[in-house]
């Protein structure tokens, strides 16, 4: 594929609004996990909570789009001067032929949990001011998005579960090299809510700690929110050497089970080859491996062997959601965040929270922080149904 | 710029409409429309364990790719799929959402696995067997474009075969009343890159301004409204009158879609 740019691109979750302190938790090796005490929720599990979600307002314009997920996305928006950078690259490229593409899961689904609560005693009905198009529906936060910024081209959710917004460079990518864009916003925001919290449980898939991923003794995940946000374009004549670039893209699907990764990643290891050929590198290309790694014993398992398989023992690896929480459908644009400030900065951050390796892991996990030159990282996202997508991101230089 | 794809297989079903030949015929006038409810099969392609766990959308969602891709012959192991859909499992949500707001909020595992968007993809993969690719979208009212143009970007920039599954189940109350969509509607369609014995038409899209086609039928004109995949209803009936033409379907409020539609034969 021809390599795109990320001209602009910001992320906030719990470990901190925006690249600045993001990448001061990554350095200093800290997580942003807490006790859950997110709303009424009554469950011994940790959560990543963005401070300040409830705090944020939309531009009084907005004001039906308003519900936790989209007050996420404009706090996400408003960082790193993101929301300038894509209004002024709307204006440059004109509105008709730049895209919206946002990964989420489960949008403003906590409207809905909440309305359910105001049912009318006799009716049965919901309450008059709860509007599910622009809240609930999984399609509100890129419409919330696409107006923002009066982008008047293609806008979509992608919503393939944890893979989402690692899609939507995909498909984003093939927009613009068809021609029918010049420019893409991409990105993800997927907030806290009562239906993952208690779903993840429901299947004995979220940790009582804090999640601990390729650690002998994980057990499970811990629910985390974000909004991160990217801004793509045709790689122009002249970048700066650290200017980062999107590599390669690879997608794929299990075909094995609708909640339990095939067992021996081989889904994984295809997304990830559709990668590595995507972007014209071989597997000793790649310095630094940004896991799913959520921290359930199957998944890490399956993605280890995955990863063995592929690039053999040595590579390094580890996954960033043992600081971050699984931010579910944000979390494949969060990670190429994260995986752009390696590059850049020359670090690749040690998993937060796990002791000890699970030693029948063969993937090279690293806890500690390593400093060394980057110049190629892939990042992993898998979901739900065997959705799988593996992106690869370079210096220009 | 514009995009251009072969259709080699179409799959139909939703109220008053069986299937393709079925819905070919009434959208050419051979055959009055008359409205019934949406008849949802279980799939047989699915193992016994997976099929009791299928809802509405996911019967419906395999329903039409397994039409359209019987009728193209399309190998299933090469097939790219797209996925677009206005919500996902809307009685699974009500039932989450229904225990959620009770004390005990005891959310089944099962129902939690399937409320994902993904859910009818997963189940298409589990039930080809086919590895490659699904792409799951969602854009409300204006999904079946959304579907439409994902399809035919990957069909010609990655030469790749793709399945498009454009398809909308109801809710129930008390959120039908939110968003009123009357019955289960989908519509499939595969697209090559390249013509084949196999090709019924060359499909060209490109963005427009001008406002969308409606459907002389007043029965179909009124399905087109209520459900969003029915919105791709302009582009079937050109397909089934089998001559060339242009329509422009219904997409987001700032654009639409302008489909060129050539016979094959």
């Amino acid at each position: 594929m021809a390599p795109l740019w990320l001209r602009a691109y910001t992320a906030s979750s719990c470990i901190g609004r925006g690249i600045a302190p993001t990448l001061e938790s990554l350095e200093q090796h800290r997580s942003g996990l807490k006790p859950c005490d997110f709303e009424t929720v009554d469950l011994n599990t940790y959560i990543g909570e963005v401070n300040g979600v409830d705090a944020q307002r939309l531009p009084p314009e907005f004001k039906d789009f308003d519900c936790r997920n989209n007050r996420l996305a404009e706090l996400a928006l408003r960082q790193d001067g993101f929301l300038e950078a894509a209004q002024s690259a709307v204006a440059r490229w004109g509105r008709k032929r730049v895209g919206v593409f946002i990964g989420t899961s489960t949008a403003g689904i906590l409207q809905t949990e909440l309305a359910f609560r105001q049912r009318d005693p006799s009716s049965g009905a919901l309450p008059d001011d709860f509007l599910y198009g622009p809240t609930h529906n999984t399609f509100s936060v890129a419409d919330y998005v696409r107006r923002r910024f009066a982008v008047a081209g293609p806008a979509v959710v992608v919503s393939s579960a944890c893979a989402s917004s690692a899609k939507v460079f995909g498909s984003a990518r093939r927009m613009i090299e068809a021609g029918l864009i010049d420019a893409a916003l991409v990105g993800g925001t997927d907030s806290l809510c009562l239906t993952t919290l208690y779903g993840f449980h429901s299947l004995q898939l979220s940790s009582p700690l804090p999640c601990r991923p390729f650690d002998a003794a994980r057990d499970g995940i811990s629910i985390g929110e974000a909004g991160a946000f990217a801004w793509l374009e045709r790689v122009p004549d002249s970048l700066d050497r650290d200017a980062i670039l999107l590599r390669g893209v690879g997608e794929s699907s299990d075909a094995y089970h609708m909640s339990a990764p095939h067992p021996e990643g081989l889904g994984a290891r295809r997304a990830m080859q559709n990668a590595l050929d995507a972007a014209g590198l071989a597997s000793s290309d790649i310095d630094y491996i940004n896991l799913h790694g959520t921290g359930t014993p199957s998944n890490d398992r399956s993605e280890s062997q995955a990863i063995t398989s592929l690039f053999g023992p040595t590579t390094p690896c580890s996954s960033t959601k043992g600081a971050t929480g699984h931010t579910l459908g944000a979390a494949g644009a969060l990670e190429a965040v994260i995986s752009a400030l390696a590059i850049i900065h020359g670090l690749m951050p040690g998993g937060v929270h796990t002791t000890k390796v699970d030693s029948t892991l063969t993937a090279h996990y690293i806890r500690e922080n390593r400093r060394a030159a980057v110049a190629t990282v892939l990042s992993n996202s898998f979901g739900f149904g065997g959705t799988n997508c593996s992106l690869i991101f370079g210096a220009a230089g | 710029m514009k995009l251009s794809a072969y259709v080699d297989g179409i799959g139909v079903l939703g109220p008053g409409l069986a299937n393709w030949p079925e819905c070919a015929q009434t959208l050419g006038g051979e055959r009055s429309y008359a409205t019934a409810p949406t008849v949802l099969a279980v799939p047989a392609m699915l193992p016994p364990a997976e099929r009791r766990r299928t809802g509405r959308v996911v019967k419906l969602a395999l329903a039409v790719a397994l039409e359209a891709t019987t009728a193209a012959a399309a190998d299933l192991q090469k097939l790219a799929s797209v996925f677009s859909s206005s919500s996902s499992d809307g009685h699974i949500c009500h039932e989450i959402c229904e225990a959620l707001a009770q004390s005990s909020r005891e959310v089944s595992p099962t129902r939690f696995s399937n409320s994902v968007h993904n859910a009818s993809a997963g189940y298409w993969n589990i039930g080809t067997g086919s590895m490659t690719e699904s792409n799951v979208l969602c854009a409300f009212d204006a999904s079946f474009v959304a579907g439409l143009l994902e399809s035919m970007t990957q069909a010609a920039v990655d030469e790749t075969s793709v399945l498009l599954v454009a398809y909308d189940t109801e809710y129930p109350p008390p959120l039908h009343a939110k968003r009123p969509i009357p019955d289960a509607f989908g519509i499939a369609l595969v697209f090559s890159p390249t013509q084949s014995t196999r090709s019924i038409a060359k499909l060209e899209v490109a963005l427009t301004e001008q406002s969308a086609d409606t459907l002389p039928d007043a029965g179909l004109e009124a399905l087109r409204r209520a459900i969003p995949a029915a919105r791709g209803l302009p582009l079937l009936r050109l397909l089934a009158l089998g001559e060339p033409g242009n329509c422009v379907l219904d997409y987001l409020d700032v654009c639409r879609a302008a489909v060129g539609v050539e016979p094959c034969h």
